[in-house]
């Protein structure tokens, strides 16, 4: 086949194009110049203008997360890029498929330290899950593609491709996608059949088992999720999800014991500390799950399913890692435990339910709403109660807020929760509902935040209003970076140090300077209102509730400690300090 | 072997000889605390365009599987064999010593040279350059028998190593 040569930037443009891009997150500057002036000569690919590099990638995140498709974004050269790093570092650790276009400088002037310049390949190498720099015009369309393959398949992550300017300026010759195939990237996705039978084995001789479900599922895609729903009922299991899991199993379900982890629930966390079989699937035994290692699910044999090797076996040694993609293996075991007519002991299983149940009996989550005062998980669970009949989506920042929207907000689907896991990046949750809302126009995208965090991204107020995009904003507010107040509460003699926030917007002068509507809310009693009227209001709205500034998020399990020495809020009316250095020290 | 015992381990990773690639590798180890105790790189199929890294580090067991599992996953790798792990290999590895002295001591460094049957490439009145092929612990041997007689400068390449017999990557 003739190669048809065109521009360089008429190459990234149909690169896009041929690979099913929709939307382009991005902000312009001098040397990316050649491919604004491209989209703007075209209509096929829509660019959303963000205010903020960071944003952008956040954007692109929602948009990835929330849709099973990779998300792409543009940025100049030097800050640009360098402004990108935050949001590729958290894609990376979330395991987010992101494809990032930075412009560089004229290949000629790279090392000069030209206007504009940075080692993009050499900064972003450590926070991507591969990035290229483009010297070769022939090279171009090939590096495009293959960008898109390894940002989607196996273990998702953000992809960089440093685009020099001459390059994009030059001639370059266009390649279709199905032309280009990698040498040596070609991640399994089959799991090892022998391995999956052991598995399957070691599960139904099981007395006390857990699923333990992780992130990964939800990147498998809803088929595996669906999957997954089917393989925890034929087996009668206890389940539970990670903070990046959540949605993948619906939280209604009986089988569901809550999240697991630091803020998870009391029977998730004793469940996972008592079980004899752990099956680990699409999940890294995160230190924020595991808590002290040592004493982590001690008497338990654990089965892990990953696409990644290298999560296998990384934090807990496992007895048999299966390497594979989460879908394909469940396919598998659902087969194969039908076949063999598996079945765990029931009398066994029984007893394991009732001692679940005895836990569940704690009722960990609960709180008490006085009547003066707006209790944080309150606000979280009214917004839940009154967007039920509606599609949506929620996003958040991170902190006290995203840990009880966690808690709290019951998800039944994959795909309707974003929030920064592993990196647990402060503002996070407006720019990424500006991706979600963006893939999503008609759904309802709560972005549940705080009031320290929200300010760290507070710019993109104006991208909501440029692109009307009705993203419904609830700060959780209580003039504290919350966790950091509760942490040094419990950890360091209540010594608040720069915790309170000081000098706070007047958010709904703040909203109308924007140009959208700003509410309030203080009293129990108008909140249901409040919440009412911000999801009626056809726009972006900041729905500001001043909630209980001294309430802790429990129950959580004290860095350092075990899984069954969690602190449960009610029996310490939040005011046990712990007494430990080990815990000091540790994050 | 115990979980907790450290060992050292002879790792062969293939990759595309593009740039960066080094970086990358040498970046995962500094960036997850890994040991580097020798690196050498070499293109060996220009062709192919492929080089070819070995790295001796050291930890647990469960830490060499992570090492091995981490510069698996990264994009331009083709292949990482764990030749301690694979079965014996040979390890050879080439220094160039320098030992400046005169009388009695010059002679002695010849003399040893001689029974390592390391070979003076570079000679002055009142200095020598060695060459030296060997094991790592054969090179680390002679260097310490130079020390007192004049040793000046070391200059080492690193560990090359590939698997015995008909065994390959």
């Amino acid at each position: 086949m003739a190669e048809r040569i065109l521009s360089g930037s008429e190459v990234v443009l149909q690169a896009l194009a041929d690979q099913g891009v929709e939307v382009v997150f991005g902000y312009p500057g001098g040397a990316v110049l050649p491919l604004y002036d491209e989209i703007f000569k075209q209509n096929r690919i829509r660019h959303v203008l963000v205010r903020h590099e960071q944003a952008a990638v956040h954007a692109a995140e929602g948009y990835a997360r929330s849709t099973g498709k990779v998300g792409v974004v543009l940025v100049t050269s030097g800050p640009g890029a360098t402004n990108a790093v935050t949001g590729l570092t958290d894609a990376l650790m979330d395991s987010i498929p992101v494809v990032c276009l930075t412009g560089q400088v004229p290949t000629h002037l790279i090392g000069n330290d030209a206007f504009q310049e940075a080692d993009t390949t050499g900064i972003t190498r450590p926070c991507t899950k591969h990035n290229y720099l483009v010297k070769n015009p022939d090279r171009l369309a090939r590096t495009m593609h293959e960008a898109f393959h390894v940002a989607s398949s196996g273990r998702p992550g953000p992809v960089v491709i440093d685009l020099p300017k001459d390059i994009l300026v030059g001639k370059a010759p266009y390649m279709e996608p199905a032309q280009v195939q990698h040498r040596t990237y070609n991640p399994v996705v089959k799991g090892e059949r022998s391995q999956i039978e052991e598995a399957l084995e070691m599960l139904a001789s099981a007395k006390k088992p857990i699923l333990y479900c992780g992130g990964g599922v939800i990147n498998s895609g809803t088929q595996a999720c669906k999957l997954l729903t089917e393989f925890t009922r034929m087996t009668g299991a206890p389940i539970t999800l990670t903070l990046m899991g959540l949605g993948a199993y619906p939280a209604s379900d009986k089988q569901y014991l809550g999240m697991v982890g630091m803020h998870g629930t009391y029977e998730s966390n004793m469940s996972m500390h008592d079980c004899d079989v752990m099956v680990a699937i699409g999940a890294r035994f995160d230190d924020r799950v595991t808590g002290n290692l040592d004493f982590f699910a001690p008497n338990s044999q654990k089965i892990q399913i990953d696409i990644d090797q290298s999560s296998i076996n990384k934090n807990v040694p496992v007895d048999i890692g299966i390497v594979g993609d989460v879908g394909h293996v469940l396919e598998d075991m659902i087969k194969i435990w039908k076949a063999k007519q598996y079945k765990i002991d029931a009398t066994a299983l029984d007893s394991w339910w009732d001692q679940i149940e005895g836990w569940r009996g704690k009722h960990c989550l609960s709180y008490k709403q006085p009547k003066d005062v707006i209790k944080p998980q309150h606000v979280i669970r009214r917004v839940h109660a009154l967007t039920r009949d509606r599609k949506t989506y929620i996003t958040t920042d991170v902190g006290q807020h995203q840990m009880w929207a966690a808690q709290h907000f019951g998800f039944e689907h994959p795909y309707e929760w974003m929030t920064s896991g592993g990196l647990g990046t402060m503002g996070y949750g407006m720019p990424a509902a500006l991706g979600v809302q963006v893939a999503h126009p008609d759904a309802t995208v709560v972005c549940f935040t705080g009031d320290a965090s929200i300010m760290m991204n507070i710019q993109e107020c104006a991208t909501m209003t440029q692109y009307r995009l009705p993203i419904k904003t609830v700060i959780l507010n209580n003039r504290y970076m919350g966790m950091v107040r509760q942490w040094q509460q419990l950890l360091h003699g209540s010594r608040y140090s720069e915790s309170y926030s000081e000098t706070l917007p007047d958010f709904v002068k703040l909203s109308e300077a924007f140009g959208f509507t700003g509410l309030t809310c203080n009293n129990p009693a108008d909140l249901d209102d409040a919440i009412k009227k911000m999801l009626e209001i056809d726009g972006p709205v900041i729905l500001d509730v001043a909630v209980d500034d001294k309430e802790n998020c429990y129950p959580m399990i004290p860095s350092g400690k075990p899984h069954n020495e969690m602190l449960l809020g009610q029996e310490t009316d939040g005011n046990e300090a712990i007494d430990s250095d080990e815990g000091m020290v540790l994050v | 072997m115990k979980e907790t015992e450290i060992s050292k381990h002879t790792i062969s990773v293939l990759v595309d000889n593009e740039s960066g690639v080094l970086a990358r590798v040498i970046g995962l180890f500094s960036g997850r605390g890994y040991n580097i105790e020798s690196l050498t790189v070499a293109e060996v199929d220009a062709d192919a365009h492929q080089s070819r890294i070995t790295v001796v580090t050291s930890g647990t067991p469960m830490v060499i599987e992570q090492i091995k599992a981490q510069l698996s996953r990264l994009v331009p790798v083709h292949k990482v064999s764990d030749l301690t792990l694979a079965g014996p290999s040979v390890e050879r590895e080439l220094a160039l010593v320098k030992v400046i002295a005169t009388g009695e001591q010059r002679v002695e460094s010849l003399r040893i040279a001689d029974i390592f049957k390391a070979r003076a490439v570079d000679a002055t009145n009142n200095s020598f350059v060695y060459e030296i092929i060997g094991s790592p612990e054969k090179i680390d041997a002679f260097i310490k028998l130079m020390a007192p007689l004049g040793l000046s400068e070391i200059s080492r390449t690193g560990v090359a190593a590939i698997s015995r017999g008909t065994l390959t990557m």
